[in-house]
């Protein structure tokens, strides 16, 4: 009951919590998710992909604000989600919190925070991970 | 060995607030009398995608960024709370896991009303002291609830702080803690419900003061010290009065106080409480300060400590994470309806 996902979120639970992504030995480049093996250098990659820590901060390319959104994410609408570009090099398709929506620009610094992102009801599984909040000057 | 303490510290408060005057009016009640009564101007609350975890980890990772220990030398998370997500499933092996400190340690949850995350710091100190661990991670935090039209619905919010405790770098030095417990049912939640219950008024002297003064006072009769050698001091603050009234019959002073005084400006963060007041002191605290603090945890017990700021608190870049007012300070206002949706007042099975 409410744990058909669980075992495939915890697959992905060092990337969700961590940022854990790969860098291929052989070209270098970086990619978050992690991949089994580059798509540039193919049979030169395999084995050869080493895990790497990003440190989740990084910079919106584009956004959209959610006025209908799934069943997930219906209690929070309207919400912006961006692609942002970490500062390693991978884009990736985030929500953006701890702003007015009226705020979210491109171009604007962003890091990541820890976050629900969804669960299975009221008896299933909660599931942990990353969203971005602006950059606060301290 | 160094003397035990704190080696770092973090704390995380939601941005959105709601004020007294706002829940006030909706149940028809003068919004300026209570606030006034409360000594509470607004309170936090926490969006739909926070939790004790999130803001635990949340806190725990501001501690990591002031210093610079490896996550992988936390020997033991305790997670002191009573709104953890889960019933049956640690906080703190989400913590845990969210700070890189896994696999090899030793995790639970505490709940002891609002002062298991005291409870917690204890814990890690036994540890570190025993030579069982190089550093604890204690946590106090909540998202709390209270009953719609209760009078915990002006102070119910969310936050909390987290601390890691060791024996080599530390900024602040336990030289003491104290602590009493009694069976005093002046506050309480059933398994299964969704609200807790209160004594009303027996909350009050019985409880809260009758602790904390018995904790305090035998605390410093143990440290041989007296209300003035403190710089600062912090109570357990579950409204704006009862910290100020038991600073006052303890003999401190307003302004040893004030700097930890939280509860005006987000409520009271439950198992959070008294540590955001104790991270909102060390945001600014010297070399050499003093530090007192007595938490209380209905039920009912009370833990006391006595601290030294050493001087190792000028290397900690405390300027890496937010300081407690400035999180006060980054707020937004949500209205009744969406402090309803929010804390799951309007949903229906």
């Amino acid at each position: 009951m409410g744990c058909e996902g669980v075992a495939r979120f915890w697959r992905e639970i060092p990337q969700r919590y961590n940022f854990i992504g790969n860098k291929c030995g052989s070209c270098k480049r970086i990619f978050f998710p992690p991949r089994e093996s580059c798509p540039y250098c193919r049979r030169k990659s395999m084995g050869n992909m080493k895990e790497i820590k990003l440190n989740g901060k990084g910079e919106i390319v584009t956004y959209t604000i959610i006025h209908v959104s799934s069943e997930d994410f219906e209690d929070q609408v309207p919400y912006p989600i961006a692609i942002v570009k970490l500062d390693e090099g991978p884009q990736i398709t985030a929500q953006i919190v701890d702003c007015n929506i009226d705020d979210v620009k491109i171009g604007m610094k962003v890091e990541s925070t820890f976050r629900k992102i969804r669960q299975d009801g009221s008896t299933g599984a909660i599931y942990y991970g990353y969203k971005f909040k602006k950059v606060n000057k301290q | 060995m160094d003397k035990i303490g704190i080696v770092s510290y973090g704390a995380n408060i939601p941005r959105w607030r709601i004020k007294t005057e706002d829940i006030a009016s909706v149940w028809g009640k003068d919004g300026k009398t209570i606030s006034k009564g409360l000594g509470i101007n607004e309170k936090s609350v926490p969006s739909m995608d926070q939790d004790t975890a999130t803001i635990s980890v949340e806190a725990t990772r501001a501690a990591l960024k002031r210093c610079s220990i490896n996550p992988q030398d936390i020997g033991a998370i305790y997670i002191g709370s009573e709104s953890h997500p889960y019933a049956v499933k640690p906080t703190g092996t989400i913590v845990g896991e969210a700070i890189g400190a896994t696999p090899d340690l030793m995790v639970a949850d505490y709940e002891f009303a609002c002062k298991a995350g005291t409870a917690a710091i204890q814990s890690c100190c036994a540890l570190v002291k025993a030579g069982m661990i190089k550093y604890g991670l204690a946590v106090g935090a909540d998202t709390s609830q209270a009953a719609p039209g209760d009078a915990l619905e002006y102070s119910a919010s969310a936050g909390g702080a987290a601390f890691i405790i060791g024996s080599e770098n530390v900024v602040a030095n336990i030289n003491h803690t104290y602590s009493c417990t009694s069976d005093t049912p002046d506050f309480w939640r059933r398994a299964q419900r969704k609200y807790p219950a209160h004594g009303g008024r027996f909350t009050g002297a019985p409880a809260y003061f009758k602790h904390i003064t018995h904790c305090s006072t035998n605390l410093m009769n143990i440290a041989k010290t007296k209300p003035e050698e403190y710089d600062y001091a912090i109570f357990h603050q579950p409204n704006g009065k009862f910290p100020v009234s038991i600073a006052r019959k303890l003999g401190f002073t307003h302004d040893q106080i004030k700097q930890g005084l939280i509860v005006p400006y987000i409520g009271n963060t439950y198992s959070g409480a008294s540590l955001v007041g104790l991270a909102s002191v060390l945001d600014v605290a010297k070399p050499g300060d003093r530090i007192f603090l007595t938490s209380y945890g209905s039920g009912a017990g009370s833990d006391g400590f006595d601290l030294s700021v050493t001087e190792k608190m000028n290397d900690l870049s405390r300027e890496n994470a937010p300081s407690v007012f400035q999180m006060v300070e980054d707020k937004e206002y949500i209205d009744y309806g969406t402090y309803a949706k929010v804390t799951d007042l309007l949903y229906w099975e």
